[in-house]
């Protein structure tokens, strides 16, 4: 075992396959992956390839088959590391306003659990309103999410995510269900907040062009058994704006991770076929 | 008219219609009152005999919210057992169902056993009668929590606990509120089987009494007062629903209600 001290999240030698015997699938091969604080990581590739199974992994929701997984310099869940999630469907709860909607974390999370009775009306009030605002919601918390937009609930469910101040924020294709120019809105939002807070983000996504504007890394996956095969930086100027990723370096790189994605699937559709007993 | 009220006002019609056929039905085919008395007749009975019937009326009314009352409670808890633990599940579902195929009438000679005729036969046997439907809801409100949002909870580090109260039970909350509707009138149910049995009070016993001595108009004002009082627990429930759970009526995945 060898640990990487500047990493916040390393994966080292890490499978994991769901179910046993007959129906055992093994979603992820051996993967290592070391994630620094503070670092924007997209994850991409075709669906089934355990991209959201990393997700898992890092949060501690499920356990390694075999590997380690360290978050903050100790074995996942032995820290009690803040985690903010947010899915392509926004899972607010209906029954609550937007504003308690966004508070939820706080209810739960220490230390801001033992306050919040004190300070629901308060504090933790004007600290979801700000959050609201800042993603364009200022004025909607009153409301209820059957009165909102599916843009709208996003913003709302990315401010749930990031209201107790995450240490890791996990984001499994929070954008899928959006049309392109409330995507390319919530892109330039979910910039801002990360440049804000600097938390360290996963991001799960099918689409290139978000990967490449947003993250700071992009890591190419492939499926069956899934594994990480290109791990590329992305170093453009922030902060970054939709014009640029017209940009011909920009329009390469998308074009280059594609290829890549696409090399991959015919790797494995190859291994497919040379498991195929004659 | 806004089309509202003209279905209200239509459905009226139809239930007024209803009495008036039957009125004229049993002077057209000439029905004696000791088969099918008039509606006329069970009003005018029901008047007649009001200071007769009150207390009974009253008797069936508290033994019924009693046992719903017991009934809510134990369903509620054992509900939130079961649809929280996988253990409790499998343990729990088959009794349940077995419990709850037993004829009801079966068990009120054990209830009458153990604790003697009267009013706490009745409120058991309401209690569980109206327990089974609350039981199931509350357990399939529970079991349906979205897979994503525990995720979320689990990964803010949320209890068991915190789970089942801030989305587990808000969340089985339309489907407890739908089986109070149906149970109520299942407690209605229970006492009265039980007040037949084994009570010499409340509106089972009267029309026990009335129908063995052939009073066929008072049997018939006993099963009015009856429907009116389910009626009456059933629109008060329905309207409670309407205000506590307002959120669930906006989304159509609760028209299972
Ligand atoms: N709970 C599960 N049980 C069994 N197999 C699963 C489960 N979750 C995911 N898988 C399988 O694991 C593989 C990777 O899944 P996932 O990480 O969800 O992929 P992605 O998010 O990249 O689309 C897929 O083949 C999927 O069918
Ligand atoms: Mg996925």
């Amino acid at each position: 075992m060898t640990e990487d001290a500047r990493a916040f999240v390393q994966l080292q030698d890490v499978t994991l396959a769901y179910g046993r015997g007959e129906r055992r699938v093994a979603a992820l091969g051996k993967t290592d992956l070391s994630i620094a604080k503070g670092d924007f990581v997209a994850l991409v590739g075709p669906s089934g390839c355990g991209k959201s199974t990393i997700l898992k992994l890092v949060t501690g929701l499920i356990p390694a088959s075999s590997g380690w997984v360290f978050v903050a310099g100790r074995e996942v869940g032995a820290e009690p590391v803040r985690v903010g999630m947010a899915f392509q469907n926004p899972t607010l709860l209906p029954w609550l306003s937007i504003r308690d909607n966004v508070m939820l974390p706080l209810k739960i999370v220490p230390p801001f659990r033992q306050e919040f009775r004190a300070k629901r009306r308060g504090e933790f009030r004007d600290r979801a309103d700000a959050l609201l605002a800042q993603v364009g919601l200022s004025g909607f918390g009153d409301k209820f999410p059957w009165q909102l937009s599916g843009g709208m609930l996003q913003r709302a469910s990315l401010c749930r995510a990031l209201i107790h101040d995450p240490q890791l924020l996990m984001l499994d294709e929070p954008f899928g269900a959006l049309d392109q120019f409330t995507r390319e809105e919530l892109w330039g939002i979910l910039q801002e907040l990360w440049m804000d807070r600097r938390p360290t983000v996963l991001l799960v996504t099918h689409d290139l062009k978000e990967a490449s504007f947003l993250a700071t890394r992009v890591c190419v996956m492939r499926a069956r058994p899934g594994r990480i095969v290109e791990d590329s930086f992305v170093d453009f100027p922030r902060p970054r704006t939709i014009e640029m990723t017209y940009e011909p370096g920009f329009v390469a790189l998308t074009q280059r991770l594609r290829e890549r994605i696409v090399s991959a699937r015919g790797d494995a559709a190859a291994a497919d076929l040379q498991e195929i007993p004659a | 008219m806004t089309p509202g009220w003209r279905r209200h006002l239509q459905s009226a019609a139809v239930i007024v219609g209803f009495f008036v056929l039957w009125e004229l039905a049993c002077i057209v085919f000439h029905i004696k009152e000791i088969v099918l008395p008039r509606p006329t007749q069970i009003l005018f009975t029901l008047w007649e005999r009001a200071p007769a019937i009150w207390p009974h009326t009253l008797q069936t009314l508290y033994t019924t919210l009693v046992g719903f009352a017991l009934g809510i409670v134990s369903g509620v808890l054992i509900g939130a057992l079961i649809g929280s633990s996988r253990l409790a599940y499998d343990v729990g579902y088959p009794l349940l169902i077995g419990f709850s195929s037993i004829p009801k009438v079966a068990v009120v000679p054990i209830f009458v056993l153990w604790f003697g005729a009267g009013t706490v036969p009745a409120v058991l046997t309401a209690m569980i009668m109206s327990l089974f439907p609350i039981v199931v809801n509350v357990a399939t409100g529970l079991a349906t929590t979205e897979p994503e949002l525990e995720d979320v909870m689990k990964a803010l580090r949320a209890s068991k606990f915190d789970i089942l109260m801030n989305v587990g039970l808000p969340r089985a909350m339309p489907y407890f509120f739908a089986s109070l509707k149906v149970s109520v009138t299942l407690a209605f149910v229970g006492t009265v089987i039980a007040e037949t049995v084994a009570s010499n009070l409340g509106i089972g016993n009267l029309m026990m009494i009335a129908s063995s001595s052939f009073d066929v108009p008072l049997v018939f004002a006993g099963l009015l007062v009856l429907a009116l009082l389910g009626v009456g627990l059933y629109a008060i429930f329905s309207l409670i629903e309407g205000r506590v759970i307002g959120w669930a009526k906006r989304k159509d995945e609760f028209a299972l209600g």
